[in-house]
């Protein structure tokens, strides 16, 4: 029998081939929504027309703008509020001195990111609704009579969104705030700093990287949110993503269907795009002084 | 007053927003668990009384049922098909250098970055384009998709820490590449494998947004079949089913974090 000489990539091709075979299915389907956007809708049909670009030219109508307007104000108000209640948390997480309340803190942080949407979402409509838990508190301590309307208000969708995207910031924070050399802050505190200025002027700056691309993961997050601003919003408050589903599975109109995801996937790459241009410069910032 | 008393106080403020915010984080998943155990059909809170029936009708209702069991077969089959995937990918990003490497972990990746609306929709025209319709086969794909990230990623890590020279040593006492990728590197993976699988099925057990565009009624999953009952009635029997996704999830987590240690997975230790 002859010696073969052994191949320098042992499995190559075979380890190849199932990757390539899922990335081209994925850019055909991406290419599908591509494709659609530019095609004529035609009313009552499942089948498209020829090309056109009238759907693009479409969301200039003011209904369309305003649910664009809606989703990003959504979005930028949920991640400020998820970066200011997340901070505090994740700073407990990981300089609390007992081991017993740095586990207890990291279990009750992300044990609501694995629950699903479905579940969390559910839980706000039992906390928010007009017979809900917050009203029958509110009714009981004589504070109100009538209940107050939280469901199907933009309040109501971003109290339930901060709550979603906390456990991801909550883990972001802590990263970074363990990454922070104590030493720098011991230095700080030893010259007089007394330590709320020490975290102003240390500890803050140290982990600015960590907030800025937190907030724009949350913010990217956000902007693709579905479930609760379809059950919490309940068809008052529309975000974009609540938009493609009326148009590609109620109205059956796919092309503008595609044209809505198209945006809402420019808009998550473009911002996910700036993080890191955005620490760069920080960092930069931080190295000169 | 003296610093020593601000510095308890202060210590003592930020603890308790700390308690406030953990509260507003875990006071919905407490009132799921009350809701369930009321005999009521309206909610109300404090409940009347304690009762059992909602969680007879959640595992009792056909729909759920058939929804449950749609769900373990598609994260069967999708957790299991991007182990493999991911597995191979992994180890091809770790060990070769190829024209296109950059581009083809931009693609596998992505499905992190594009909205989930935006996959589910894609893949159901990619469905009726196929002629496969909304059938096991594309909701399978569709999944295996968006838990790739997760498998990739997990494998890829415990490559970075396998030590090199076992590998070597194999292979330089006659070991054909096959039997070392068989008798070593793959018995050393397991851990990052299983990790990779299991947190890709309870993502793909879980997932909504996407399962919603890429299901019809005969293939729907629990969270599709969930959502529906949703909007259509509003007795408790949702907060018996939620109730136990989230006793299953947080169980899991604490036996997560006694073997695994989330903090030092999540590299989140003090320094």
């Amino acid at each position: 029998m002859k010696h073969r000489v052994p191949r320098r990539r042992p499995f190559f091709l075979a380890f190849l081939l199932p990757s390539l075979l899922a990335a081209g299915l994925f850019l055909a389907a991406l290419g599908d929504v591509l494709q659609y956007s530019f095609r004529t809708f035609i009313p009552g049909s499942l089948d498209v027309g020829g090309f056109t670009l009238e759907n693009f030219l479409r969301i200039g109508r003011p209904i369309y703008l305003s649910v664009l307007l809606d989703t990003v104000t959504i979005s930028v108000l949920t991640a400020l509020f998820t970066l200011l209640l997340s901070y505090p948390v994740a700073y407990a997480l990981v300089r609390a001195r007992r081991d017993w309340v740095r586990t207890l803190l990291i279990i009750l942080a992300i044990t609501p990111l694995f629950t699903g949407e479905i579940v969390r979402t559910y839980a706000w409509i039992l906390v928010l609704g007009s017979n809900g838990f917050v009203n029958s508190l509110l009714k009981d301590a004589g504070l109100i009579t009538a209940p107050l309307s939280l469901l199907y208000t933009r309040f109501g969708v971003t109290v339930a969104l901060v709550q979603f995207s906390m456990p991801v910031m909550i883990i972001l924070l802590a990263t970074a705030i363990s990454h922070v050399d104590r030493n720098c802050e011991r230095a700080a505190a030893n010259l007089g700093a007394p330590p709320l200025m020490v975290f102003w002027r240390v500890t803050l700056p140290l982990t600015m990287p960590g907030v800025i691309s937190g907030t724009i993961v949350i913010f990217a997050w956000t902007m693709s949110a579905f479930s609760t601003p379809q059950l919490i919003g309940g068809g008052k408050v529309l975000m974009i993503s609540n938009l493609v589903y009326l148009q590609g599975l109620s109205t059956f109109n796919f092309p503008f269907a595609a044209v809505l995801s198209l945006l809402a996937l420019l808009v998550a790459m473009g911002s996910l795009g700036l993080i890191r241009p955005a620490i760069r410069r920080l960092e930069r910032r931080v190295a000169l002084h | 007053m003296s610093p020593r008393l601000a510095a308890r106080l202060g210590s003592g403020l930020f603890w308790a927003a700390v308690a406030l915010i953990l509260a507003y984080m875990t006071i919905p998943a407490l009132v799921v668990l009350m809701t369930s155990l009321s005999p009521s059909e309206l909610l109300e809170f404090p409940p009347s009384g304690l009762s059992l029936k909602w969680y007879a009708r959640a595992v009792s209702y056909p729909d759920f049922q058939a929804a449950f069991a749609n769900g373990l077969i598609v994260t069967a089959f999708a957790s299991t098909c991007a182990l493999a995937v991911g597995s191979a990918f992994a180890y091809l990003i770790d060990r070769y250098v190829f024209p296109g490497r950059a581009a083809l972990e931009a693609v596998l990746s992505s499905p992190l970055i594009v909205p989930h609306f935006t996959t589910g929709f894609g893949f159901l025209l990619l469905g009726a384009g196929l002629g496969i319709g909304r059938s096991y086969l594309l909701v399978i794909l569709a999944h295996v998709m968006l838990v790739l990230p997760f498998v990739i990623r997990s494998v890829y890590v415990s490559l970075r820490n396998l030590d090199p020279h076992l590998e070597r040593a194999a292979a330089n006492l006659g070991a054909s590449p096959w039997r070392v990728l068989s008798r070593v590197t793959l018995p050393l993976l397991l851990p990052g494998m299983a990790g990779g699988w299991l947190v890709a099925a309870i993502l793909s057990l879980t997932e909504f947004t996407a399962s919603l565009y890429v299901t019809a009624e005969r293939t729907q999953t629990l969270p599709v079949a969930m959502y529906t009952y949703i909007r259509e009635y509003t007795d408790p029997t949702i907060a018996a089913i939620a109730a136990l996704l989230i006793l299953g999830t947080t169980a899991l987590i604490f036996v997560a974090n006694r073997y695994l240690g989330l903090r030092r997975i999540l590299s989140i230790d003090a320094h």
